[in-house]
């Protein structure tokens, strides 16, 4: 695996990936089996198999974010990282992939320890609740916060169990979860040079992104 | 009520039915332990069997289906039933791929059935026919495959009845079955599905005519009760909105209800005509059989209860379609052959098309579902190497 996460990626990635999946993919071995939990219309799944050569398969809420992966030659399945994961075995992938899907889970940490168990690895990311943008929002406008990740109102957002770096962090280290690699990054997917661990990082980041495994 | 095929009942010769026949000399073991042989299979081909034999894709037909998929029947004149689906440049392209189509064993379009002659009696099977199975069927099919050289299926497809002879497929013989793809089906049959196979057995042998099961013999045939199996078969196969939409409660050609019990409404119309039309074209003791291999179909009992066991270790890619107003092979089936093929970490796709046709969606033109299968096919012939 590369060290620096930026420059892994192939050059033929197609331009419309996202900044933070390009990351993801960056952490996946060419030729691994790779379950994408959340995949959407299969925009990180595509990629993957086009380019990485991966046995990819997808998970994904919507039904017709199912229907386009599926139409488009990938293999998905309707389901939800909650209710899904417990049917598979375990290690029957080399990564487990939750892309800023967790604060939407009803049980974040049973959904972490079940993508530790399917995968060898498993990738996570999610947005920083403790970003200053949005700490500032809560103490001086005393309103919940909205970013461009976390861009719905409280009474409309999916995201139920919202969590900080340092949080995250703090579970893995319960729950004996290894951290393998971290990126923080900062409001355009780009990572930052900092000590994910740090306060600062804590403070700047507006998303982590972890490559876990089971300790 | 008047159920009686208009035109007189037309059985088929055989040199009129286009297609292909087999003779198996070697018996074939049966699950009920009797053994049938030798026996004839019914087959029709569509497309050009590759040099390298990868390209074939099997459609499996459901209960009162047979093996003119893509041509009109040769006894209706009526579309083939995948007409839609299956032709040149079409989702099951006939000028990518070769289709096969096998009239099911037990079937009436030239399989060895009921209808048949049992060369041991020189008189039709009649109930002296052994009761057969999904699985049975399987078996048959797999001679056709023998017999045209094919080791490994690109694809085996097809819907209900199909569905399940899909699985079996995958269940019996996952190293001949690159792709499957079941649609609207289970892997069991439910106790629900189970009584209404049951309503239309009762139906075909109350009638007189049936006579025990030796109509044939005796010159009759149980029309009445053919048509009544068909027309509350029918019933499960739509959903209530659609009927709803296509019949309302709009009256048939008068303008008040008559107080009588002829047909007033266009539904009871539509049904009875369902059921007539059905009869010129099957045998009431093939419905008999067929019906009874559904339900003793349960892929999860052969395997110690447990599904998941039923595919373990497959390299298949499967790709499973429901559809939401189907209540006769409801999602929540599809759902649990997902379940079973992710707790074995297999390769499995699945889509729940949006439609109110019900069960019957899978036989109707639905861009979704279409679009579904165009793109696993071709996701497939990627990873097969199909041009």
């Amino acid at each position: 695996m590369s060290p620096d996460a930026s420059v892994a990626v192939r050059p033929a990635a197609p331009a419309a990936l996202r900044e933070d999946l390009r990351l993801v993919a960056s952490m996946i071995e060419p030729g691994s089996r790779v379950l994408d939990v959340g995949c959407g219309d299969g925009e990180l799944l595509s990629y993957l198999v086009h380019h990485k050569d991966v046995d990819g398969r997808g998970m994904e809420l919507s039904q017709s974010g199912v229907n386009a992966c599926v139409r488009h030659g990938l293999s998905a399945i309707q389901g939800d990282a909650d209710n899904d994961l417990d049917a598979y075995p375990s290690d029957a992938f080399d990564y487990a992939v939750l892309s800023q899907t967790l604060p939407a889970t009803r049980s974040p940490r049973r959904v972490v320890r079940n993508l530790v168990r399917i995968g060898r690895f498993a990738i996570v990311s999610f947005p920083n609740f403790g970003h200053w943008r949005i700490r500032l929002d809560l103490a001086l406008r005393g309103r919940m916060p909205m970013t461009h990740l976390l861009a719905a109102p409280w009474y409309d957002t999916p995201n139920i169990h919202l969590c900080t770096i340092r949080d995250f962090l703090a579970l893995c280290a319960e729950d004996g979860v290894r951290i393998e690699r971290s990126v923080t990054l900062d409001r355009w997917g780009r990572p930052f040079r900092l000590d994910p661990r740090s306060a600062l990082a804590n403070l700047l980041a507006e998303q982590g992104l972890f490559l876990l495994s089971r300790g | 009520m008047n159920l009686t095929a208009s035109s007189p009942t037309r059985m088929m010769l055989e040199a009129d039915r286009p297609g292909f026949r087999l003779n198996v000399a070697e018996p074939l073991a049966l699950d009920c332990g009797a053994s049938l042989g030798p026996y004839t299979i019914a087959y029709q081909t569509y497309g050009r069997l590759n040099a390298a034999r990868t390209n074939a894709i099997l459609i499996c037909h459901a209960l009162t289906g047979d093996q003119y998929v893509a041509e009109p029947h040769p006894m209706t004149g009526k579309p083939g039933w995948w007409d839609t689906l299956a032709g040149p440049g079409k989702v099951l392209d006939t000028d990518r791929y070769f289709l096969i189509c096998v009239n099911v064993l037990g079937g009436c379009m030239g399989s060895s059935g009921p209808m048949e002659t049992n060369p041991a009696t020189g008189k039709p099977w009649g109930l002296q026919f052994p009761v057969i199975t999904i699985a049975d069927m399987v078996r048959a099919q797999r001679e056709v495959l023998d017999h045209l050289g094919i080791e490994t299926l690109f694809c085996v497809t097809g819907g209900s009845m199909g569905g399940m002879q899909v699985l079996q497929w995958a269940a019996s013989y996952p190293e001949r079955v690159f792709a499957a793809v079941p649609i609207a089906t289970a892997a069991r049959h439910s106790a629900q599905n189970i009584a209404f196979h049951e309503v239309g057995r009762q139906a075909i042998m109350a009638d007189p005519n049936w006579c025990g099961g030796n109509y044939l013999e005796l010159g009759r045939r149980p029309e009445r009760g053919l048509a009544v199996a068909r027309m509350a078969a029918h019933i499960t196969y739509l959903s209530e909105p659609a009927l709803h939409r296509k019949f309302g409660r709009n009256l048939q050609n008068r303008r008040a209800v008559t107080y009588g019990f002829d047909a007033d409404f266009q539904v009871e119309n539509y049904l009875r005509h369902q059921g007539i039309s059905f009869v010129e074209r099957f045998d009431a003791n093939s419905y008999l059989y067929i019906t009874r291999a559904c339900d003793y179909f349960d892929l999860a009992a052969e395997h110690g209860g447990v599904l998941a066991n039923a595919f373990r270790g497959t390299r298949t890619r499967f790709c499973l379609i429901s559809f939401t107003s189907d209540w006769l092979y409801p999602t929540s089936e599809s759902r649990a052959i997902v379940h079973a093929l992710n707790a074995i970490a297999a390769n499995v796709s699945f889509v729940e098309v949006e439609t109110d046709k019900g069960h019957d969606a899978f036989l109707l033109e639905e861009p979704e579902f279409f679009a579904t299968l165009r793109g696993f096919l071709d996701g497939c012939a990627e990873h097969r190497g199909l041009a």
